[in-house]
């Protein structure tokens, strides 16, 4: 058997997996989001309808929101733990990113637990000033839940950042009369602005895509991820199901291959 | 005096962002083995809602740990192949290739568990077992296997290691046995943990590919948080924590992850 025989030999079984539960379903998926009443114009339904074009609306702005707060917290922290060492940093490093391998259902239950009805926050706020905040199923308890499985992927990108960050150019400017606030607004910063935007693009995508919490949590709050579930399973709108997740699978794909024109090395969708 | 100020300012502050991810951990872990989760932890520790999940949850852990295992199988045997196969050929059809299969990470897992639901839904036999929920995993964890064997064979120099062997007149597929896959080892290690822990930890796939006689466990803790008293959920949840631990630091051990290339997605 010749080099080229096994190479070929060894693509295989490569094939037979991607074609029959990759391929063949997602060409499906994309011809039975065109089988409704209206064809292949129920693709532009997700952007003409005005109740799916809410629900879009909705899941974007929570989405950056998440993105913007994930990158403001990780940034200082992130900056802090790279250039700091002190007693308990690994174990704050480890506390930072442990939740990494959550499921989406389990950050929701860990949202309920801190302002569900038995939550702590509740119970804090019930014992300060006689009134108990429960917002675990609301907006806010969604937008803390995704902040939740958003900070620790992007604060480990961007302390891989800050690690590859020159000490030349701060010392450089530091030795020409920069401030510190300076130094970071005109050195650092700039210099992380990729990571920014490789870990920033992965973390919207995620937000975009994230089931799991939203369904942990049950709010009235529309995101896609829970449309396309709602219609699929209540409504049995199997096209409108099939051509709303074509979409939301082509714009996180979208965000997902500009996070890695940025040097962004990975890619993360769910939640 | 400044300086000492700032560092302050910033140790509280990352503090409390890790206090915002630790203590509902550390919360649901108590509440598991509380008595009584609304009077507190005086009201005393039990067993009593571990022992409750394991009666009515301990099918969901073997079968999670029967797809994982399934999954992992499946992406060994074909992620180590193609791996290898892509490298020696890097050109641009092993980079489309690359692209396609690493395609089921960047789509959310919703819309891949609807097109194997339309594509599949009428086989009703497949359709019923576990291994269609196995089918969704393999397909969502082969990059990762695929991307782990790859970086290592982008660190040592394969082509010399395969053609020396050939020159001693080995056959490409004792190569394959004897000199490729023991020094990919790192990497399939690497791999397979990666692969282990998000199978077991799947729910957007899962949850949707699932019947009532084929759930796994994070399909099982969604029913809890929904149906369940909190104590048992959370005991539910401690049970997923001590199976998903030792994984992580594993991976922490074995393949320092914090600073590798692979984000877990979730």
């Amino acid at each position: 058997m010749s080099k080229r025989t096994f190479v070929g030999i060894c693509f295989v079984p490569l094939a037979v997996l991607v074609a029959a539960f990759f391929l063949l379903p997602m060409a499906r998926l994309i011809v039975t989001g065109a089988t409704g009443a209206e064809g292949f114009r129920a693709y532009a339904a997700i952007l003409l309808d005005s109740r799916y074009r809410a629900t879009l609306l909705n899941t974007v702005s929570l989405a950056a929101a998440t993105t913007i707060a994930t990158l403001i917290i990780a940034t200082i922290s992130g900056l802090f733990l790279q250039r700091h060492r002190f007693p308990g940093h690994a174990l704050l490093v480890a506390m930072l990113t442990f939740p990494l391998a959550f499921p989406g259902v389990v950050v929701g239950f860990m949202i309920i637990l801190l302002a569900g009805r038995q939550g702590l926050l509740g119970d804090l706020t019930l014992r300060l000033f006689g009134t108990k905040e429960v917002f675990a199923y609301s907006l806010q308890g969604l937008f803390l839940g995704y902040l939740y499985f958003s900070i620790p992927r992007v604060i480990l990108t961007v302390m891989a950042a800050v690690e590859k960050l020159d000490p030349s150019l701060e010392e450089a400017a530091r030795a020409l009369g920069a401030g510190p606030w300076r130094v970071v607004r005109d050195v650092v910063l700039p210099a992380l602005t990729p990571a920014f935007i490789a870990s920033g693009a992965i973390a919207f995508a995620t937000a975009m895509g994230a089931f799991g919490t939203a369904f942990t949590l049950a709010t009235d709050v529309a995101v896609l991820p829970m449309l396309i579930y709602t219609e699929f399973t209540l409504s049995a709108n199997i096209a409108l199901a099939a051509a709303l997740s074509v979409g939301l699978g082509l714009v996180t794909w979208a965000i997902l291959a500009l996070a890695r024109s940025y040097g962004g090395t990975s890619v993360a969708a769910a939640g | 005096m400044r300086d000492r100020l700032i560092f302050a300012a910033q140790l509280l502050f990352t503090v409390l962002v890790a206090a915002f991810l630790i203590v509902p951990a550390v919360l649901s872990m108590l509440a598991g083995v509380t008595l009584n989760y609304f009077r507190g932890i005086q009201s005393g520790l039990t067993l009593q809602w571990v022992m409750q999940v394991w009666q009515l949850y301990a099918d969901t852990i073997f079968r999670s740990f029967l797809i994982a295992f399934a999954a992992l199988a499946v992406t060994l045997i074909v992620g180590i192949p193609a791996a290898y196969a892509l490298h020696l050929r890097n050109d641009r059809l092993s980079r489309v290739i690359e692209e396609v299969i690493t395609l089921p990470l960047a789509i959310p897992g919703l819309a891949l568990a609807l097109a194997l639901l339309l594509a599949y839904g009428g086989f009703s036999d497949f359709r019923r077992s576990w291994l269609f929920i196995l089918a969704g995993h393999a397909v969502f964890t082969l990059p990762f296997m695929v991307r782990s064997v790859m970086a290592v064979f982008g660190a040592i120099d394969v082509k010399t290691l395969d053609e020396g062997a050939a020159s001693l007149g080995a056959s490409p597929w004792r190569r394959f046995r004897d000199v490729i896959v023991p020094n990919a080892a790192p990497g399939i290690l690497a791999g397979s943990l990666m692969v282990v822990t998000l199978s077991l930890g799947e729910f957007n796939l899962t949850w949707m590919l699932h019947t009532p006689l084929t759930k796994t466990l994070p399909v099982g803790l969604a029913d809890s948080y929904a149906s369940m008293r909190l104590e048992v959920a959370s005991a539910y949840t401690l049970v997923f924590f001590v199976m998903i631990v030792p994984l992580l630091v594993a991976m922490q051990i074995f393949t320092g992850y914090r600073r590798g290339p692979a984000v877990l997605p979730r």
